[in-house]
């Protein structure tokens, strides 16, 4: 994999250098060659499905498994044969390893004692530590006295006591139930924001990687599918496995034309530009917020539109997710989001024929999964 | 893009550099390994070399001249002289290490007063002679006079080989035990795990009164040494026993009676180790039964037993080899009836001869190893069954099967207090069964045999320095091997010596301890036959148990402290101090009072151990029934009893308010 940072801030310089990292359980390679640049202050989403490596790389980062080969370099410094000791970081884990026979002030203070800071000072920073994570009078309770969002924010704050340079967090919000987690990211974007640390999160929440991260980073298999902001990760996905991981993507087969057209079923569409070989095999993808409705009096040919029937439709509250089929597309179907009002502009209905249109810039082509 | 990374160079590889902390523990573990070898492995080495070492008179090396006043005659060997004379048998030459051989065997004629000269040399320096006590091994000539040379003893000399094995099955007195030791051993473990069975599943499944009080009962036995039933046998059943009539006229001493205690003293194992199995099984198995309208009976041969089949079968074993192993018992109540760890003692105590005490311990070691190899084996499915989720059964009234199961634990309970009652009447009786009155006499013991009080201190001793020092060494050994990180190959050598005494019968380990510590070129030789060597050897001989619940409780430990701390900069020490040790306490406190408690009661390693400042309770229990007080002895039992059961109040009391406590922070 290249590093392919799209959405770097220009300015800022790399915190993180991480370089050709592989990581092997015996013959087993979970981290295959990655790389990867981290900013000063830039919060890092690893997305991806359970068991793709995230953990794995977040712990090499670490110093915990350190990895078989790759270099990682912190801050200038080449990091990557350090133990965790002699790192510079906080970690939060998913169980958040508090320590159950200290009070949530000394699992906070931990890190601060044995350091030749004194009493009061850090007295002090507690304080400012439990207010910093909207606790100011949960200090004197035990783990166990305290919710599961409590001590999520309990051991973040003990992360951070040390002002580390670097925060990693593995899957954080994962343990806590629904509600509680969607109020605690805003929560946590906000505080990383204030604070700046530069901070990489393991995730495999797609929603919580994309409200959270200045960048994402996909990976699947061991390696790195994707790194950009949100929006390029949704709008502009590099992979199928990435157009299918995030969000909601409908796939069709057909086969290339020329360099910017493919054939599905019995229709030629206008695509993207894609470089795959002609008459290869590919996977089409468009989201279903991308296929337009077309106004039923507009008789001209549009490029790329086809006329569907509607075969089944639900109500999500603010628009309708309509299943579609058309003889000439073979046996796929397509997933369309219409607005409320298109539906009723179009007076769709289950049974009803319809036109809409592909955009070009919006349908991507890839090869299929498991051919490289 | 995977072209690049194939074209790209090879990212360097990367070693670890191993942190602080990791380099400490690791130190810690080596020589908590070096520990194991030094009390464990070296000695089973040694033993193991000397059950190979042989003994025999070379008669070939010594020659005589005799000069009976008309000159020296021509030298001949004491071989010839044998075969002239037709004295020793081949396997009359064969001996121990200790082995003298008088050298006026060979002259039947002899007569210390005769003016007869000898003279004797060796034909090679390769084995000696003794004249007194002074030591002779050079190859010259010497002469004595028929007065000295009575005082002359040839020395056996050593080779290795398979001979005492083949002396060892040659002897039906010898290898007949094997099968005494395997019947006994095999019927009581059927009989243990079937009375086991059924009271583990009264007290699981049935909604009986008394649960607390029969689990209570059920423990006694640990808290007394094995040989404690074999005495209330002896009032019981015995030449002049209370109830001997019930025996129709069968002798208690022998298989009757070491069944009846192995019964007693393995009872609670197996039934721990039972009760567990049967608090896991699933009871939506049962549910699903009810369901499907299968009787209690149907229920019971397709739920239950397949259910607790893993814990059936690691409690045989485990029986099994507590049996087999057990020395104090069938000392006690054995009679003429031989079995394995007996053998071991009279070959040893009774007839000195080393070699032979190790050939036994070696055949001894055979099944207790399968018998362990096959619980790890079985444990390990038994945690693989856990780990699904289940639920546990909750059992409903059923006023007939209550009934039955509260008369059938009441039985088992009476059995159990019975004996233990006994012996306390026999220690309060003045002498059965001739004067029935109540004295404390026999706790008077200073007029014993046994080492008297200073026996049942020392044990004391025994017991707080195995439980202060065992638990330390075996905690933070625990904690090491499961926190370090890498070393892979100490940490894999440390989990199999850890393993290792729960496989080596006590008895073994004392011989071996023996071979090893008692050897004059041992640097550690100066602690043999002080308390120091038993209490190093009590800890090895109940290492592995405490080990696992070590292990056990360090797992429930969440896995990233460590990590934590290490990102907080802070050493592990710290974190074993402020975290570990109090999390962990309740779990410590178990791992002491056990070894106190094994402590108090085992006879088998220490009884080579022991000198005679350092005798044991348990001991002198052991040696004062062997003289005959069996009152006295039964008086001492009890001693072992109360003291074990004051120091399990303590711990219950100290574990009660530890939790009270800590209850916050439980979570409880
Ligand atoms: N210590 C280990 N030994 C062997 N395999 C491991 C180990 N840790 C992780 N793996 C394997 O590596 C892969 C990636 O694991 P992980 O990084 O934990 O995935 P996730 O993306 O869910 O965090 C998984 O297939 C996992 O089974
Ligand atoms: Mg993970």
């Amino acid at each position: 994999m290249t590093v392919q940072n799209k959405g770097e801030p220009g300015s800022a310089k790399p915190y993180l250098q991480i370089d050709r990292l592989t990581k092997k359980f015996g013959n087993f390679v979970a981290l295959d060659s990655v790389s990867l640049e981290v900013y000063e202050g830039e919060f890092i989403c690893f997305l991806g499905p359970s068991g793709c490596g995230k953990t794995t790389f977040l712990r090499a980062i670490a110093g915990l498994d350190i990895q078989t080969s790759g270099t990682v370099m912190q801050d200038g410094a080449d990091i990557s044969a350090l133990p965790p000791a002699e790192r510079d970081f906080g970690i939060v884990f998913q169980s958040y390893a508090l320590f159950p026979n200290l009070t949530a002030e000394r699992n906070i203070a931990f890190g601060l004692e044995n350091q030749k800071v004194g009493k009061s000072a850090i007295d002090k920073r507690v304080n400012e530590l439990l207010e910093l994570v909207g606790l100011p009078d949960q200090g004197p309770k035990y783990p166990a006295q305290l919710s599961g969002g409590q001590q999520q924010r309990i051991a973040l704050a003990r992360a951070l006591a040390t002002s580390p340079g670097l925060l990693l967090l593995d899957e954080p919000l994962s343990a806590l139930d629904a509600k509680v987690r969607s109020h605690l990211r805003h929560e946590m974007k906000a505080l990383q924001r204030r604070l700046g640390v530069t901070t990489v999160m393991v995730t495999h929440d797609q929603e919580e990687a994309l409200t959270m991260a200045d960048r994402i980073v996909v990976m699947n298999h061991g390696v790195i599918e994707q790194v950009g902001t949100p929006t390029q990760i949704y709008r502009e996905p590099d992979t199928l496995f990435v157009a299918d991981f995030i969000g909601a993507m409908n796939q069709v087969s057909g086969r290339v034309n020329s360099d910017d057209r493919i054939t599905i079923g019995e229709l030629s569409f206008k695509s993207r530009t894609h470089g795959l070989a002609s008459d290869a095999p590919v996977v089409a993808a468009i989201r279903p917020e991308d296929i337009v409705p077309r106004d039923p009096r507009d008789e001209s040919e549009a490029e790329n539109s086809l006329e569907v029937e509607i075969d089944d439709m639900e109500f999500l509250g603010s628009f309708w997710r309509v299943s579609l089929k058309s003889s000439a597309l073979g046996e796929a179907s397509l997933m369309a989001d219409l607005s409320i009002n298109a539906t009723r502009t179009l007076a769709a209905e289950v049974g009803s024929t319809i036109r809409v249109a592909l955009p070009a810039d919006r349908l991507w082509v890839f090869p299929p999964a498991g051919s490289l | 893009m995977t072209e690049l990374a194939d074209t790209a160079p090879a990212a360097p590889l990367i070693k670890p550099k191993t942190s602080k902390d990791d380099r400490i523990m690791v130190g810690f573990i080596l020589v908590i390994c070096l520990y194991l070898l030094i009390t464990l492995a070296f000695p089973l080495y040694a033993m193991l070399s000397k059950s190979f070492s042989t003994y025999a008179f070379d008669l070939t090396n010594f020659e005589f001249q005799v000069n009976a006043g008309d000159g020296w005659s021509e030298p001949f060997s004491a071989a010839e002289q044998n075969d002239k004379i037709q004295k020793f048998k081949p396997k009359d030459l064969v001996t121990s290490s200790d082995g003298r051989l008088a050298t006026t065997e060979f002259f039947p004629d002899f007569s210390f007063r005769s003016p007869t000269l000898y003279r004797l040399r060796q034909v090679r320096g390769d084995t000696s002679f003794l004249f007194g006590t002074e030591r002779v091994d050079d190859t010259e000539w010497h002469e004595y006079s028929s007065n000295d040379f009575r005082r002359i003893v040839i020395r056996a000399s050593g080779d290795t080989g398979l001979d005492n094995f083949r002396t060892y099955f040659s002897t039906p007195a010898l290898f007949r035990s094997i099968e005494n030791s395997l019947f006994i051993s095999f019927l009581s473990t059927i009989i243990t795990v079937s009375l086991a069975f059924g009271f583990a599943y009264a007290l699981n499944r049935s909604t009986m009164r008394f649960k607390g009080l029969f689990k209570l009962v059920a423990m006694i036995p640990i808290l007394v040494p094995s040989l404690l039933p074999g005495i209330a046998l002896v009032y019981l059943f015995g030449n002049q026993g209370m109830i001997k009539g019930l025996l129709f006229g069968e002798s208690i001493y022998g298989p009757i009676g070491i069944v009846i205690g192995s019964v007693f003293f393995t009872f609670p194992h197996a039934l721990i180790i039972i009760t567990t199995a049967l608090a896991i099984s699933d009871s939506r198995l049962y549910e699903a039964a009810t369901a499907l309208r299968a009787s209690r009976w149907r229920t019971f041969w397709t739920v239950t037993i397949p259910g607790a089949r893993y814990g059936l079968i690691s409690a045989a074993f485990v029986v099994f080899n507590l049996v087999i192993t057990d020395f104090g018992l069938p000392k006690v109540i054995g009679g003429q009836y031989n079995m394995l760890a007996v053998d071991i003692y009279k070959q040893v105590i009774g007839q000195q001869n080393f070699e032979m005490g190790a050939v036994v311990s070696v055949v001894l070691l055979i099944p207790a190893l399968l018998a362990f190899g096959v619980d790890r084996y079985v444990q390990k499915k038994q945690v693989a069954q856990l780990s699904a989720r289940s639920v546990p059964y909750v059992p409903k009234p059923h006023r007939q099967f209550d009934r039955i199961c509260l008369a059938y634990c009441s039985l088992v309970a009476v059995f159990i207090v019975g004996l233990i009652a006994v012996c306390q009447y026999a220690a309060l009786i003045k002498f059965w069964p001739y004067n029935l009155s109540l004295s404390l006499d026999n706790y008077n013991f200073e007029v014993m045999d046994g080492g008297g009080w200073d026996s049942y201190t020392n044990s004391i001793q025994l017991g707080l320095y195995t439980a202060l020092i065992g638990t330390v060494v075996v905690f933070v050994g625990a904690y090491m091997v499961e926190k370090v990180n890498g070393f892979f190959t100490t940490r894999s050598a440390f989990q199999f010596l850890a393993m290792m005494p729960m496989a080596i019968p006590g008895m073994v380990l004392g011989l071996a301890y023996i071979f090893f510590f008692n050897n004059p070129d041992n640097p550690l030789n100066a602690i043999y036959g002080t308390l120091a060597i038993m209490v190093i050897c009590t800890v090895t001989h109940f290492y592995t148990v405490s080990h696992l619940t070590a292990v056990t409780a360090l797992k429930q430990m969440d896995r990233e402290f460590e990590a934590v701390a290490a990102s907080l900069k802070q050493p592990f020490q710290r974190l074993f101090a402020r975290v570990t040790v109090p999390v962990c306490l309740p779990s410590i406190l178990d791992i002491s009072i056990y070894l106190f408690v094994n402590a108090m009661t085992t006879v088998s390693a220490v009884i080579f151990l022991y000198s005679p400042d350092t005798t044991l309770a348990s001991v002198a229990v052991l040696n004062m029934d062997d003289a005959g007080d069996i009152a006295p002895a039964a008086a001492m039992g009890m001693m072992i009893f109360y003291t074990n059961v004051g120091a399990r109040l303590i711990h219950q009391f100290v574990s009660r308010k530890l939790v009270r406590t800590t209850q916050a922070w439980r979570g409880g």
